[in-house]
């Protein structure tokens, strides 16, 4: 457990000494602002809550969660620290679970500091501020769900942007798999209890459950195991990968 | 502290690493030799638990490392190939770092770090992102973290490639400093540095262990050792050459021209020493002699006579 930390800290500090933090927040920041206000109708819906805000999450994540798993695995391994890492006594677990929580921790900290929306819209109206927070616990665990995966592909390859792309498109797959262009796919030749389970299989299925209020055990289950299953996988490819 | 056992690696259909077994105790510096592709790098990281063996084992202190890595990592200080280290972190964090992973905090790991610091010469550099030190601070920020626990057994691949020669000198006196406590490997090709820190070699080619001795005792297999380098005026003469040949215990005569100048290299038969026969005889023909000196052995014959068997053997000092 304080290897956990120990990898955990100098991760969350390695964000911090690129400008790879900065610039993440910023266009996060700024990304959000725009969608919620200019192509959400923040103003002209005349609704005290922060749905337009959190309605483009999933979308913005597709693009900017990648940027975040990238450089986790694929990164130690073009420089070659990767020998020097998990030659120190350590468990691969601890690695694994390290390196995703300071990922995730990170993930938070850009989601906090989306707290001026959420100032804005108290100082409008009323709002539920219940449903708010159930709707920041959903972001950040898509945002979880979505860096599992991408530390998984991270540790397939040493090309940082290989990852980025290849994270970009799975995640976008899980985010659509309940809309038809993924669903389409399947339907007319798939059994009907495939498509089904692939469309429950969606993030946005689960996320959209959540951000009306109600945190269901399933919906927080589901992004748990698919944290735990990922998370699995990626130690077994760092396992596997990491001499070549 | 070290041993061993039997370690094989096969990547697909290549066979890195050959049936690899050989122990090392404390106070031996152990070089390890052989050509690029040899299975130098491949070995030490089965040693350190990079990478698994294909079959047999590495004990170190008592802990196998397929069976108990955690333990077995404890008492291993490494330094990869190319001393990689985080870009991005300064020494200082760097080693902080390393010193929470081995189980050092607070007070205790400042003063750690301050130590290693001291003895590899980097507190200047502390502050510093490591991308922007030279090669030869790097090289020291991965032997420093490697040290950082004092630990028993030090693995160190290749620690001083690419270092100008003060660089050099100044890494062999750190092990040569250290060795005493330890059990140390280095990988190397270079074979002026197993004459300058080991007292045991190891020469491996194809990923088997060629030979296990001594520099001195390897030196000794050299056609060269207890060679007489002969040089005086006028040896071309044939009749020169001809009674050094002639001498008993004599395997050949040959003439080199070499930067140190020209001379005859009298080889004697099974590394018998010979210099007291050829001075004799120098006396009674009364040559005037310029010099006479002992050759102790070249390492770098018997490395290539015993990493290339299979190449041609030809007259290696004619060539020189």
């Amino acid at each position: 457990m304080r290897n956990v930390l120990t990898i955990f800290r100098r991760e969350l500090t390695g964000y911090f000494t690129t400008p790879l933090a900065y610039v993440f927040i910023v266009i996060f920041l700024a990304l959000a602002g725009i969608l919620t206000f200019f192509v959400g109708n923040f103003f002209e819906r005349g609704q005290a809550d922060l749905q337009p805000f959190f309605n483009f999450h999933p979308w913005l994540f597709v693009v900017l969660i990648p940027a975040l798993s990238m450089r986790l695995w694929a990164e130690e391994r073009k420089s070659g620290t990767i020998e020097l890492f998990l030659t120190l006594p350590i468990r691969m677990t601890e690695a694994v679970i390290g390196k995703f929580l300071a990922a995730w921790c990170f993930a938070g900290i850009a989601l906090a500091l989306t707290f001026p929306f959420w100032i804005t819209v108290n100082f409008l109206g009323q709002p539920d501020n219940g449903v708010i927070l159930a709707s920041y616990i959903a972001s950040w665990l898509m945002a979880g769900a979505m860096l599992a995966v991408g530390a998984c592909v991270s540790a397939i390859t040493k090309n940082q942007v290989i990852a980025f792309v290849v994270t970009a498109a799975l995640v976008f797959v899980f985010t659509a798999a309940g809309s038809s262009i993924v669903l389409g796919v399947f339907e007319g030749w798939a059994p009907e209890w495939l498509t089904h389970g692939i469309a429950q299989m969606s993030f946005l299925g689960h996320f959209s459950a959540i951000t009306r209020g109600v945190i269901d055990m399933r919906d927080l289950v589901y992004f748990l195991s698919i944290i735990i299953a990922f998370l699995g996988a990626n130690a077994i490819l760092v396992d596997l990968k990491k001499a070549e | 502290m070290l041993e061993i056992r039997h370690l094989v690696k096969s990547f697909g259909s290549l066979l890195a690493v050959d049936d690899v077994s050989f122990t090392v105790s404390q106070g031996e510096v152990l070089g390890f030799l052989g050509p690029n592709g040899a299975g130098k790098s491949t070995t030490m990281k089965m040693i350190t638990g990079f990478l698994a063996p294909t079959a047999g084992t590495a004990v170190i202190c008592g802990h196998d490392i397929g069976a108990h890595p955690i333990a077995a990592k404890r008492h291993i200080g490494y330094l990869p190939e190319g001393a990689p280290a985080y870009p991005d972190m300064t020494p200082a964090d760097f080693l902080d770092f390393i010193a929470h992973i081995r189980g050092f905090a607070g007070s205790e790991a400042k003063r750690r770090i301050a130590r290693v610091a001291e003895m590899i010469r980097i507190a200047d550099v502390m502050h510093q992102p490591i991308e922007t030190l030279s090669k030869g601070y790097k090289r020291r920020v991965g032997v420093a973290q490697a040290l950082l626990h004092d630990p028993d057994v030090m693995i160190l691949d290749e620690p001083t490639d690419g270092l100008d020669p003060n660089q050099k000198y100044e890494m062999r006196k750190i092990i040569t400093a250290m060795r005493l406590q330890k059990a140390i490997i280095i990988s190397t090709h270079l074979l002026e540095e197993v004459e300058a820190v080991c007292n045991r070699a190891i020469i491996v080619a194809r990923g088997r262990v060629l030979a296990d001795g001594t520099p001195a005792e390897l030196a000794r297999r050299s056609r060269h050792h207890n060679a007489v380098r002969v040089s005086m005026a006028g040896l071309a003469d044939p009749n020169i050459r001809a009674d050094l040949a002639a001498l008993p215990g004599i395997a050949a005569v040959e003439q080199v021209s070499d930067p140190e100048g020209d001379a005859l290299l009298v080889l004697p038969r099974g590394g018998r020493p010979v210099i007291a026969e050829i001075a004799d005889l120098a006396r009674e023909r009364g040559w005037t002699l310029a010099g006479l000196r002992v050759e102790r052995g070249r390492l770098d014959d018997v490395f290539r006579e015993i990493t290339a068997a299979g190449a041609e053997p030809g007259p290696v000092a004619a060539a020189a």
